[in-house]
């Protein structure tokens, strides 16, 4: 944080004034020429945490997308399937048994187990041919979408949160006052805030695991370099396996979140497909923090186009990634 | 390769003292002469839907062919630069939508069209050539999905979710050119200029520059060639055929919308590509008749067999599956395989070609 203060000093005093702007237009109470200029500090604070949650479930998705990327420069194209896979599932389980936070491991076990047979009968046989493993992965989103669609049907599904996570959190931020001098505060969703609090969660983790773990030490050497760390005598198809099933078991706890958030329904999978690869591009390929930052920055965009901008919402989140492509081509936090 | 086409060599290495009419090979004047009497042997329905639309999508994705085959870049958005052709020519010439479209001359309103199409397809290469390989796969995917949903919520320009209706070919010399065989030979031509073009240009200087670009662009950026400039200009090249395709199947469904754009779309021509083969510029006609015939008949076939109609996707899906599995250069591919595997001699296994 200091070195990019020092290196950008001018930069480094736009992003603190700008911060400076937003916590105050968080915490206080606005002026009503600020309320006539853009409209009501609730529908404004409502987008705020509406991207940043959304922020939170792009990040669960596309982390599993860019982690398979950076080790194994396979472009999973078909990683949105493997999202709806999991909404299903997840959605299945939590009828079947009625609890809610079982639909996460069974989502979490069942992709894996299905990226672990990818990565075994299809990508095992094709390593190095970038172009053909991309291919691969269009054949396999094809198949199962019309699979999917031939199982569930085009009906909308919703995986209902339980009871203790249903209703509003009281918030202590203020969004207007009344005539008579009360406060009015905030109220948000429980389950959102559960949700992406779970999300930060596993981000911190699968950090700590990759910077601080002996099998996080073998996953950065075989991004940096594969050949080299399988000649020094480490287990790399064990490595490539066990982070394609994580990458995709990531992908189907996604699901299950995104299937409370919203619903499941075919069409889901290109969604989040693209929503993951206009992520991975803003923040950088094969990075996790990247992955962090352009999950906020597309969730945020996305939320506050659709609340100001209503017509050209998903275009902002392109011009986005137009801008970040013809500035920065390897993505903000990506290595040249 | 004796039905299909040439082989690279025989129209390389041109023997002297012959005419360029006699250079032609054999298959060249039986194929040609099989497409100009169809209108003869096959009927309406034939002509208009499944050859028109064969000729049409092997257009948009002989541009991918190009890119993909020459050049070494996969792009995804041949088809929303076609999107863009057919939209223009809504806009600019006659449409049912009189509130937007602005009725001039097709003189006029195709050029532009063309142009502009060209200029979208241009500035979606120059952004896709700041990346490489498998990232242009993805920035272009990415770019297709924006076209799409731009277009779809556009009303002003591009009127949202229904687009253009009563999109017509003008009445030139007197001809219905969206009669059957009209409209047959419309497409036929177009799609040969655009595959002659196409193989012309892959041995002029330009096209084998390009393929040193595929091969090692190092060592051309070295030489002396700008790198970023032949790629650039390979994705003009490209859009310009896939604009035409585009205009062509505007006026075959006198229609065009967001749908036509779409995703879906987008991935159906790099199917097409990759079906047919994306080494010779035949391989993308061959993956557009597969794909029309199995878009036309599967479902009736798959009815008769006792399976839902709707899983005409399935079948796509694993046919793609299975020529990018068995056969990574498509029915080219195959086809070049079992003429080596002819040649071979039983006794010793080698090759013909090889010592």
């Amino acid at each position: 944080m200091t070195d990019f203060a020092r290196r950008h000093p001018v930069w480094a005093a736009v992003i603190a004034i700008l911060a400076a702007i937003l916590i105050w237009m968080i915490l206080a109470l606005w002026p009503s020429w600020l309320v006539d200029l853009i409209g009501k500090k609730k529908v404004f604070l409502n987008a705020l945490f509406n991207g940043i949650t959304l922020g939170g479930l792009y990040f669960l998705v596309a982390s599993g997308f860019t982690l398979i990327f950076g080790l194994m420069r396979n472009v999973n194209l078909a990683h949105g399937s493997l999202y709806l896979l999991g909404g299903y599932v997840g959605y299945e389980f939590a009828e079947l048994t009625g609890y809610w936070l079982l639909a996460f491991p069974a989502a979490f076990i069942v992709v894996a187990v299905f990226g672990i047979l990818l990565q075994l009968v299809v990508f095992r046989r094709m390593e190095g041919q970038d172009l053909r493993q991309t291919l691969v992965t269009i054949g396999i989103s094809i198949i199962m979408a019309d699979l999917m669609l031939w199982g569930w049907g085009g009906d909308f599904y919703n995986i209902s949160a339980p009871s203790w996570l249903s209703g509003p959190l009281e918030t202590i931020l203020v969004t207007a006052q009344k005539r008579s001098g009360d406060l009015v505060y905030l109220k948000y969703p429980l389950v959102r805030v559960v949700i992406f609090l779970a999300a930060v969660a596993i981000g911190v983790v699968m950090w700590l695991l990759l910077n601080r773990t002996k099998i996080g030490m073998l996953i950065r050497a075989g991004v940096d370099d594969r050949d080299m760390l399988s000649a020094t005598g480490a287990r790399i198809q064990l490595v490539f396996l066990g982070v394609f099933a994580f990458g995709a078991g990531l992908a189907g706890i996604a699901g299950v979140v995104g299937g409370t958030f919203q619903s499941v329904a075919p069409g889901e999978d290109i969604r989040f497909l693209l929503a993951s690869l206009v992520v991975v591009i803003v923040g950088g390929m094969g990075s996790i923090p990247g992955a962090a930052l352009g999950a906020l920055l597309i969730g945020l965009a996305e939320q506050f186009g659709s609340v100001y901008m209503p017509t050209y919402a998903v275009v902002l989140t392109f011009l986005i990634m137009v801008g970040v492509l013809a500035f920065r081509p390897q993505g903000l936090m990506g290595r040249s | 390769m004796s039905v299909f086409g040439p082989t690279e060599a025989s129209l390389a290495t041109p023997s002297e003292g012959q005419s360029w009419l006699e250079r032609i090979p054999v298959a060249y004047w039986i194929v040609g002469l099989i497409l100009l009497i169809m209108p003869a042997i096959a009927g309406d329905f034939m002509l208009f839907q499944i050859f028109g639309w064969t000729f049409i999508l092997g257009l948009i994705a002989l541009g991918l062919m190009f890119l993909g085959g020459y050049g070494g870049m996969v792009s995804l958005a041949q088809m929303s630069i076609a999107g863009v052709g057919g939209y223009m020519v809504a806009i600019f010439g006659v449409s049912a939508i009189d509130t937007i479209s602005l009725g001039w001359p097709w003189y006029v309103a195709i050029p532009i069209a063309l142009v502009i199409a060209m200029l979208f397809g241009t500035l979606t290469g120059w952004l896709a050539v700041r990346t490489e390989g498998i990232y242009t796969i993805m920035i272009t995917l990415a770019i297709a999905a924006a076209f799409f949903y731009f277009a779809r919520q556009n009303y002003v320009m591009f009127n949202g979710f229904s687009g253009f209706n009563g999109v017509l070919p003008p009445m030139l010399f007197g001809v219905d050119w969206r009669g059957p065989a009209a409209f047959y030979y419309l497409t036929l031509f177009w799609a040969a200029l655009g595959y002659l073009v196409v193989l012309y240009v892959s041995r002029a200087p330009f096209g084998l520059a390009l393929q040193g670009v595929r091969d090692n662009p190092r060592r051309m950026s070295a030489l002396g060639y700008n790198v970023t400039a032949h790629r650039v200009a390979a994705y003009t090249f490209a859009s310009l055929l896939a604009a035409i395709g585009g205009i062509l199947l505007t006026w075959q469904s006198a229609q065009i919308s967001p749908g036509t754009a779409g995703i879906g779309p987008a991935i159906d021509i790099l199917v097409i590509a990759v079906i047919g083969g994306m080494r010779h510029p035949v391989g993308p006609f061959i993956g557009a008749f597969i794909y029309v015939i199995l878009k036309t008949y599967a479902i009736d076939a798959l009815v008769t067999l006792g399976l839902a109609g709707e899983r005409f996707q399935l079948l796509i899906g694993i046919a793609f599956l299975a020529i990018v599995f068995w056969s990574p250069d498509g029915i080219i591919g195959l086809w070049d395989r079992l003429r080596e595997d002819r040649k071979r001699d039983p006794l010793t296994g080698r090759g013909g070609e090889g010592p």
